[in-house]
């Protein structure tokens, strides 16, 4: 694995008018502790932030949390704009209220992974290390 | 002294009973665990007898209800006479689709209403602004304008019936949208009573729908004091709130003593405003989380009181009883409820309510099953009603007055809440106070760090969440029906602008907007500018950006 002599690099993204940012630093907190490089965005930024913010910081993955029900408006947003820009081998995960239905159709468009409420944050470091592409 | 002959007689009880029964007792059957702790992962003693209250003088520090420092409650007859106010939080959608459920709640027993915005409105914008685009509607209802606020309102007369609002950084707008409904519903402002939350220490601190910088926002808070003081004196401007705090991670005792030192706060800036302490302080309500732990919520509600009264009392030198005494409305945790295996929410938040009950409360909100996948359904809703009802009318809790006063483990922990909360007290106050706190970071790394230790607890297995780590149903199928709010509420709610927009008189709108701007400018007070420009149907998102222009917005510090 090519990842073991580097560190995975995590933005952690908090897109839309939502606050609820417990979750999104409880995360970056616990990849920290486990690891990762992690950047947090801070609150409300917007898809095209959040993009901007993934390549310049150069990283492997982008945790997105969203509460607020916006996940099916904001996420594809995300994903889209990240493969524009030459990033489609960037890991994208969500973690947050998601209804079951929207699950299919969010991993269709890229999703790697979608994240309830309860998860552990160490279920959640463990899917970053085995899923982000490694490094040529 | 025959306090400490007592004393020491019951040490030596306390001996005996330790040699004599408890050690062989342990020796056959060891304890589950070494250390019981709280949700907020404090230490829970084996056992709380007499010595553990021998410092509690029941005359100063229990008193009897109605009776300073109202410990054991505000009216001297607790729920014998009035049960306190089942007030469910709702909204979503369009203003149209809440009014039907807020008739609903009203007909199935509910006994006062609580608006639930959406995202773009708790910011200040339009549902037609670019930034608003995936969120209207979605996590309460769409408003913005004067004449969304008529749809919400039809057909409920404000004049008998209380109103509570969730709404903070513009605030002082929906105050405004709420008054002129009020008055065209021909009802007289004297008499309208009602909550709006107002409380924008909170979001700084929390739960972070803020527009404005701290001081400014500040200003406007105060506005509305001083308005509702000389022309809505039965309405309060604010419900200084915790439960956002707690929600964003907390400890019980951080959710204590974090807001009523905002409350402090607000008092404090108040009365350099000039404003008359007994004419704008009763009006304060304050809003608390009942959580998971039953005796540690109790003995919080139970400490809020006495807090605020001995504080308004010693620090302010207030006398008037309403003053001193502590008003408010509680709502289960919704942090606590679960995805997995839904239906043991309605459990929790039976529980939860009824620790609320226990402390006090005035007024309480049961968060309904299905809140942790979505808003609820109609149906969820009524289940959490019922649940009030329940308590209230089946199980006898509220034939008397602070049934767990006396208990020596709840005066305890009421004691060192108490003791905690005046320690953050001294710490917030020699960083200046809680404006100065708060831009220091101190509260907002307060609650993180204590975010993060229950995370871990949880993640360790010393904290239980069932079906969640612990009686954990792999595969479980999920089958309960939840409320989808789609892209169609944005447009219809775009329609609904574009429809106020073409009614209204530009000439009037630019005017008024105008002059908000001025009395921001001048430093007077806004609400009179605020209402006036509301009456012309400005909208939301115009009044804001016309605060916007002269007080700039909030850039939150790295923490």
């Amino acid at each position: 694995m090519s990842q073991s002599n580097q560190r995975i690099r995590v933005l952690v993204a908090k897109p839309g008018l939502d606050g609820h940012d417990r979750g999104a630093k409880v995360i970056a907190r616990a990849l920290r502790d486990a690891g990762r490089e992690v950047i947090y965005t801070g609150l409300r930024q917007t898809p095209e932030m959040i993009a901007a913010a993934a390549l310049q910081e150069d990283v492997d993955a982008v945790g997105v949390s969203i509460l607020s029900g916006a996940h099916n408006t904001l996420c594809p947003r995300i994903v889209s704009l990240l493969r524009e820009q030459g990033m489609a081998d960037t890991l994208v995960v969500l973690g947050g209220i998601v209804p079951q239905e929207d699950i299919p159709k969010l991993k269709e468009q890229g999703v790697a992974e979608i994240f309830l409420p309860g998860t552990s944050t160490q279920d959640i470091a463990e899917f970053i290390r085995n899923n982000v592409k490694p490094r040529d | 002294m025959p306090e400490l002959k007592e004393t020491s007689s019951e040490n030596l009880q306390r001996e005996r009973w330790h040699d004599e029964t408890l050690r062989p007792a342990l020796a056959r059957q060891p304890e589950r665990k070494t250390h019981f702790q709280t949700v907020s992962l404090e230490e829970v003693n084996r056992l709380y007898d007499p010595a553990d209250v021998a410092e509690i003088d029941v005359e100063d520090d229990l008193s009897y209800p109605g009776e300073f420092p109202y410990t054991r409650g505000i009216h001297a007859t607790g729920y014998r006479g009035k049960l306190w106010t089942m007030r469910q939080f709702a909204g979503f959608g369009t203003p149209e689709e809440t009014n039907a459920r807020f008739k609903y709640l009203l007909k199935e027993g509910q006994t006062g209403l609580s608006v639930a915005y959406d995202l773009p409105a708790l910011m200040g914008y339009d549902a037609d602004s670019s930034l608003s685009e995936g969120e209207v509607g979605k996590c309460g209802v769409a408003v913005s304008s004067l004449a969304d606020m008529e749809a919400l309102f039809v057909g409920i007369p404000l004049e008998s019936v209380t109103v509570s609002q969730t709404i903070n950084a513009p605030a002082s707008v929906f105050l405004a949208m709420y008054l002129v409904v009020a008055e065209k519903q021909g009802a007289d402002w004297k008499k309208i009573s009602g909550t709006l939350q107002n409380d924008i220490l909170k979001e700084y601190i929390a739960q972070k729908e803020w527009i404005y910088p701290i001081r400014s926002a500040m200003k406007l808070v105060v506005d509305t004091f001083e308005f509702c003081a000389l022309r809505v004196p039965k309405y309060n401007p604010i419900s200084v709130s915790g439960y956002h705090i707690r929600e964003a991670g907390a400890t019980a005792l951080q959710e204590l003593a974090f807001t009523l030192r905002d409350g402090i706060e607000y008092v404090d800036w108040g009365l350099r405003a000039g404003l008359d302490l007994d004419r704008f302080v009763p009006r304060i309500s304050f809003f608390f989380n009942a959580h998971n732990d039953f005796f540690e919520e109790v003995a919080k509600y139970r400490a809020a009181r006495r807090i605020w009264a001995r504080t308004m009392r010693e620090r302010f030198g207030a006398t008037d009883e309403r003053t001193l005494k502590l008003r408010f409305h509680t709502q289960t945790a919704g942090v606590s409820l679960t995805v997995q295996q839904p239906l043991n929410n309605i459990v929790r938040v039976a529980i939860q309510a009824l620790a609320g009950v226990m402390g006090g409360t005035q007024s309480l909100h049961t968060d309904a099953y299905d809140e942790a996948l979505a808003l609820p359904t109609d149906k969820a809703a009524l289940i959490a009603l019922r649940t009030q009802q329940i308590i209230a009318e089946e199980t006898g809790v509220a034939n008397t007055v602070d049934p767990l006063g006396g208990s020596y483990f709840v005066e305890a922990l009421t004691d060192k809440m108490e003791r905690g909360a005046m320690e953050y007290f001294d710490r917030i106050d020699s960083m200046g106070g809680m404006v100065e706190a708060v831009e220091k970071g101190f509260p907002q790394r307060e609650i993180q760090e204590s975010a993060y230790q229950y995370q871990k607890a949880l993640e360790r297995g010393d904290q239980t969440i069932v079906g969640v780590n612990k009686y954990v149903m792999k595969d479980e199928v999920q089958e309960v029906p939840i409320l989808v709010i789609d892209e169609s509420v944005r447009n219809h709610q775009i329609e609904r602008i574009e429809q106020a927009r073409a009614k209204r008189d530009r000439g009037a709108v630019d005017r008024t907007l105008a002059a908000v701007k001025q009395a921001a400018q001048r430093g007077d007070n806004t609400m009179p500018a605020t209402i006036d420009a509301v009456r012309e149907y400005a909208t939301l998102g115009e009044i804001c950006s016309a605060l916007r222009d002269v007080y700039g917005v909030y850039e939150e510090p790295a923490i």
